[in-house]
């Protein structure tokens, strides 16, 4: 599913080079269920915005459901977002004076499906989450725990390959975390967790440690 | 994405933003209002212009002393009625050649008085010039040939000195000599400024003894047809140099005073158009602005449809149709603003103002021309954002 070889991304800083990942190798397979976890500063924000296809290696090599992203140009890169990853945020990054039906159905404008389909797919992600009772409520006036579950039904409504959430209850209580974790642990595509919180890292079968640019512990091995 | 689901988003941004929208567009609709506006009277005061010189007569040639061009200072005339005649006979038909003596002075009849042109002629002028009669009679050869104190006045001078009575055989006071009305003329308006509706006509004869004078201002010559004129023109220059070697004379025609009046006027019209194109273009620049600021406020926004798997050029075209839209929907409106501000100073004030369809088809063409010339940059802006560092903006 998600094969990284030798995966390396430095960035420059008013003319010094910073080098965020230093030779990275990851396989995750299908299905699989895995958290990163590490320190601020240690890379795993840019390995997220690589394995999401956000931003481009230095060097090295990545295959995403076995499309070489290296390679890519930005088109193909924003088409492949479109197919196969979807996107929770800590912030949940909702269109703050759109409805949440019109929130979710907006992956599949850039898809190019139809208003009627777009209408019933996002529905059914929003019903999944259990926010059939929601459709038209603006992000204003849903509690954070809600937002979080639009942003989720979003992720989920072009039935991607790869689930990538950024630190998904790092803007939310107790309960309301929980209840984001519980809906990650009932699906079965790929999923990603990107967390500095231990509890939340539990849910995820692997873990994987990064610190300083390099995997530091992966559970898997 | 598909092309309308772009021009939704747009318009729902724009509708978001409702009031910073409209002051946006202000700027269009003021420019292209005042397109609009200034190009109608232009294009009115060129038609009333062009349709005093025709109402004129037709084949009209002006001969006047002195060279007829822009610069050239007036010149004393030489000319007199021997000239006249001698232009009489070159032409061949002397009914189709009249004269004009001019001078200010004041009418008066009891104590009403009255400062009127009084112009010196004779029997021809309906002949060569529309100048319909509303009573009484024109000058007859005998009036000019026995100089007689009669005269015709025009229907101002005529309604300011004698009001509701009829003057046809009264009497009125020029220079104090007495003369008698046989004539009046119908309201013909105004040419070139000449208000002819406030001359005094009388013999050319009778005036140049009012006023002490042997010459003569000017003629005119009717040709019998337009291909008549050109050579018309020219026989008449050669006789009036040989009787005045050395002297310039001018021959100007209808078509020449309308050629040149008609390009002073258009150029007033374009130099007023591109005045009004500033303010567009000022507009504009305002556009561009909004664009700017609106693509920095919703940086987050990009990233996250770049995240969603939005293309360069699905965010490009958003934001430059939404520049678009701006620009229309002001120039839609300036222009409906504009054709009613034309069709107001037409009704409620004397300046003509006449709209044209090119203008409008103009406006509304620059209006969109604007929106895509200011709101390419801001959209490539947009659309070239990199999604890692749209996201984390603030």
């Amino acid at each position: 599913m998600i094969e990284a070889v030798d995966l390396t991304r430095s960035y420059q800083l008013e003319g010094v080079s910073v080098e965020a990942l230093r030779g990275v190798n990851l396989t995750i397979g299908p299905g699989e269920f895995a958290a990163i976890v590490g320190p601020s500063g240690s890379g795993k924000s840019t390995l997220m915005h690589l394995l999401g296809c956000l931003d481009r290696p230095t060097s090295g090599s990545l295959r995403i459901d076995g499309v070489e992203v290296a390679g890519l140009n930005d088109t193909q890169m924003a088409e492949l977002r479109n197919r196969t990853i979807g996107f929770v945020f800590q912030s949940f990054h909702l269109l703050a004076r759109t409805s949440a039906l019109e929130n979710v159905a907006l992956p599949l404008v850039y898809r190019g499906i139809s208003r009627n389909e777009r209408i019933k797919r996002a529905k059914a992600a929003l019903e999944a989450v259990g926010l059939a009772h929601r459709l038209d409520h603006r992000p204003s006036q849903m509690s954070g725990g809600e937002q979080q579950r639009v942003a989720i039904a979003r992720a989920l409504v072009g039935e991607p390959a790869v689930l990538l959430a950024d630190e998904p209850t790092g803007n939310l209580d107790t309960r309301n975390g929980a209840e984001v974790m519980r809906i990650l642990d009932g699906l079965d595509c790929t999923r990603i967790v990107v967390t500095h919180e231990p509890e939340v890292a539990a849910h995820a079968v692997r873990q994987i440690h990064v610190r300083d640019g390099l995997i530091e512990l992966d559970t898997a091995t | 994405m598909r092309r309308y689901e772009a021009f939704s988003m747009a318009l729902e941004a724009l509708r978001v933003n409702r009031m910073r929208s409209l002051l946006t567009m202000l700027g269009v609709i003021i420019g292209v209002l005042s397109v609009v506006i200034l190009v109608s009277i232009g294009t009115g005061a060129k038609n009333a212009v062009e349709s005093e010189i025709a109402g004129l007569g037709s084949n009209i040639i002006l001969v006047v002393p002195g060279r007829l061009t822009t610069g050239a200072a007036p010149t004393q005339s030489r000319l007199n009625l021997q000239d006249v005649a001698h232009v009489r006979r070159v032409v061949g038909d002397p009914a189709k050649v009249t004269v004009s003596l001019q001078s200010g002075e004041t009418v008066r009849v009891g104590r009403t008085e009255q400062f009127a042109t009084i112009v010196g002629t004779d029997e021809n002028l309906p002949n060569i010039f529309e100048r319909p009669l509303e009573r009484g009679r024109y000058l007859s050869e005998t009036d000019v040939d026995t100089r007689r104190r009669v005269t015709v006045l025009g229907a101002e001078v005529a309604d300011k000195l004698f009001g509701d009575i009829d003057p046809i055989g009264r009497q009125v006071s020029i220079s104090g000599a007495r003369f008698r009305v046989v004539g009046v003329y119908a309201t013909v308006g105004a040419t070139f400024g000449v208000a002819r509706d406030a001359e005094v006509h009388m013999p050319v004869t009778t005036a140049q003894r009012l006023l002490g004078i042997s010459r003569i201002n000017g003629m005119a010559v009717g040709a019998s047809g337009p291909d008549e004129i050109e050579p018309l023109q020219g026989r008449v220059l050669a006789a009036l140099q040989e009787r005045h070697p050395g002297d310039q004379f001018s021959a100007v025609t209808q078509t020449q005073l309308l050629g040149t009046i008609g390009s002073i006027l258009g150029m007033l019209t374009g130099v007023l158009a591109a005045i009004a194109g500033i303010s567009l273009l000022v507009g504009g620049v305002g556009v561009s602005n909004i664009m700017l600021v609106s693509v920095r406020e919703r940086t987050r926004e990009i990233g996250l449809r770049k995240a969603l798997g939005a293309r360069q050029r699905d965010i490009l075209l958003q934001f430059l149709i939404e520049a678009v839209l701006l620009t229309t929907i002001g120039g839609t409106i300036g222009i409906a603003l504009g054709v009613g501000g034309s069709l107001l100073i037409q009704a409620l004030t004397p300046v003509p103002a006449a709209i044209t369809w090119w203008s409008i088809a103009l406006a509304f063409g620059v209006s969109v021309a604007v929106g895509v010339f200011f709101g390419v940059a801001p959209a490539r802006r947009a659309g070239r954002l990199d999604p890692v560092i749209a996201l984390r903006a603030e």
